[in-house]
């Protein structure tokens, strides 16, 4: 679903991406972890080119999307994406926040629109928000909501950036369990996170970053069982 | 006490110095209701062109702003009376002043108020596949406009009183009337403290409205 091509990404002479290759199918659901300053959230801003590549190209759906002249708004559709820091709209109810976007994109009529961000509302119990702005809301619904916003898109797959890293502790739960349920539903996803026990449990693949590589991927019981690299073992022993 | 009447109802009844005042009155609205519009629209115009990704309209906008911003508005007014469109209609003449004057200075207001806005609601917006000028429009732009309202009135307020130098181009606007009436009646201070209050019952009464239409805007700031 997602090949990425000896991807490099710079910021003037800071070489954030050295180079990566990996090929994420569909249904799959791929942990990154690593170190800040890794590359892990870059490379996954680089999947729908929030950052623009250096070098390297990016296929998505069969189509290569780092090359000129790509509609990147019609991939982006495809290619949702939750936030660390939410970014609900402010000035929307939590409503017009889900339906803004596939309005306004002709995706779905207003009418059709509100009832599927009503269901979705259901769906996480959250039917009461409906129309109350997001500042009157709790973290951890705030990043429900703006997971709920990225579903109403009905993208192929959806990128998490350390979904849970704002929230405080007592609201990491809820979002991991929405989290669990896309996966379950078949949901293909590519986590940025720290949660380890996400993903030994939710990924099926777990990434290990670390100076703008790749290290080491696994299945994740082998993954934290049974780590190779010196450098994932000394993160390892640190984070668990 | 029956002086006081006395004088006012000399200086503003007998000698009909209150028609002079009232035309007055009517040119300062006149030209600060054009210089307003016009130096929103610049200052919306050459906002977008300063955040905009192309060099030559960043270049051209940073040169209104330090151009306009870096000469006292006197000069400018009077290089537009008597150099630029001598000759012309000097109500014209003084909104246009003031309107590009003006649009310098919402320029900035504007500018700061949309880079104001977190980084994240662009990218959010993006994100949903909403293009560039979608998302500026129905993400950006309305949290920016609410976050401005507080400056851009002061700006307007700025606007009202600045328009008092219109008589250097010949404009008889509500100051120059109150100097008219002060030399043909000998009395100065009816006439200068019935223009001021004239002028404070203005800006007040644009503050109320404003502050009205901010607290209408905040509704979803509230918790």
């Amino acid at each position: 679903m997602i090949e990425v091509k000896n991807l490099t990404k710079q910021f003037g002479d800071n070489v954030v991406l050295n180079g990566i290759t990996e090929t994420i199918q569909k249904s799959e659901k791929v942990v990154v972890i690593g170190p800040s300053g890794s590359g892990k959230s870059t490379f996954l801003r680089c999947l729908n080119l929030l950052e623009s590549p250096t070098g390297g190209e990016i296929w998505f759906e069969g189509k290569n999307i780092t090359a000129k002249g790509t509609n990147i708004d019609a991939v982006r559709c495809k290619m949702g994406m939750v936030f660390q820091h939410f970014n609900l709209f402010p000035h929307l109810t939590v409503l017009q926040n889900i339906t803004l976007a596939p309005v306004t994109l002709k995706r779905q009529t207003k009418d059709e629109a509100e009832e599927k961000a009503r269901k979705l509302l259901e769906r996480i119990g959250l039917s009461d928000k409906a129309d109350v702005y997001p500042s009157s809301i709790s973290g951890g619904q705030k990043q429900r909501i703006a997971i709920v916003r990225a579903l109403a898109m009905n993208p192929d797959v959806i990128l998490f950036d350390e979904p849970t890293s704002a929230l405080d502790p007592e609201m990491v739960g809820e979002v991991l369990e929405l989290m669990r349920e896309l996966a379950d539903e078949g949901m293909t996803m590519v986590v940025v996170t720290h949660e380890m026990g996400f993903a030994r449990e939710v990924g099926t693949r777990v990434l290990f970053m670390d100076g703008g590589v790749i290290v080491e991927q696994n299945e994740p019981n082998a993954f934290f069982a049974n780590p190779q690299h010196p450098r994932l073992k000394d993160f390892l022993s640190k984070v668990l | 006490m029956n002086n006081f009447f006395q004088v006012i109802n000399r200086v503003l009844i007998a000698n009909e110095g209150w028609k002079v005042i009232l035309s007055g009155l009517g040119k300062t609205i006149e030209i600060a209701f054009f210089a307003i519009i016009i130096g929103t629209i610049l200052g919306c115009l050459f906002a977008l062109m300063k955040i905009s990704t192309i060099k030559p309209l960043r270049w051209f906008a940073n040169l209104y702003t330090t151009i306009i911003r870096g000469i006292p508005m006197v000069t400018q007014l009077m290089i537009f009376g008597f150099v630029i469109f001598s000759g012309k209609n000097e109500i014209m003449v003084a909104s246009l002043a003031f309107g590009i004057n003006s649009g310098a200075y919402c320029t900035e207001i504007f500018r700061a108020g949309i880079q104001g806005v977190d980084k994240g609601q662009m990218e959010a917006g993006r994100s949903l596949g909403l293009s560039y000028s979608q998302t500026l429009w129905k993400i950006i732009l309305p949290q920016a406009i609410k976050a401005v309202l507080p400056t851009y009135t002061s700006e307007f307020i700025a606007l009202i009183k600045e328009t008092s130098v219109a008589s250097f181009i010949a404009v008889t606007d509500l100051t120059k009337a109150g100097d008219m009436i002060r030399n043909a009646t000998y009395n100065p201070w009816v006439p200068l403290f019935t223009v001021a209050l004239i002028y404070l019952i203005m800006t007040l009464g644009l503050e109320k409205i404003f502050s009205r239409l901010e607290r209408r805007l905040a509704k979803s700031d509230r918790s």
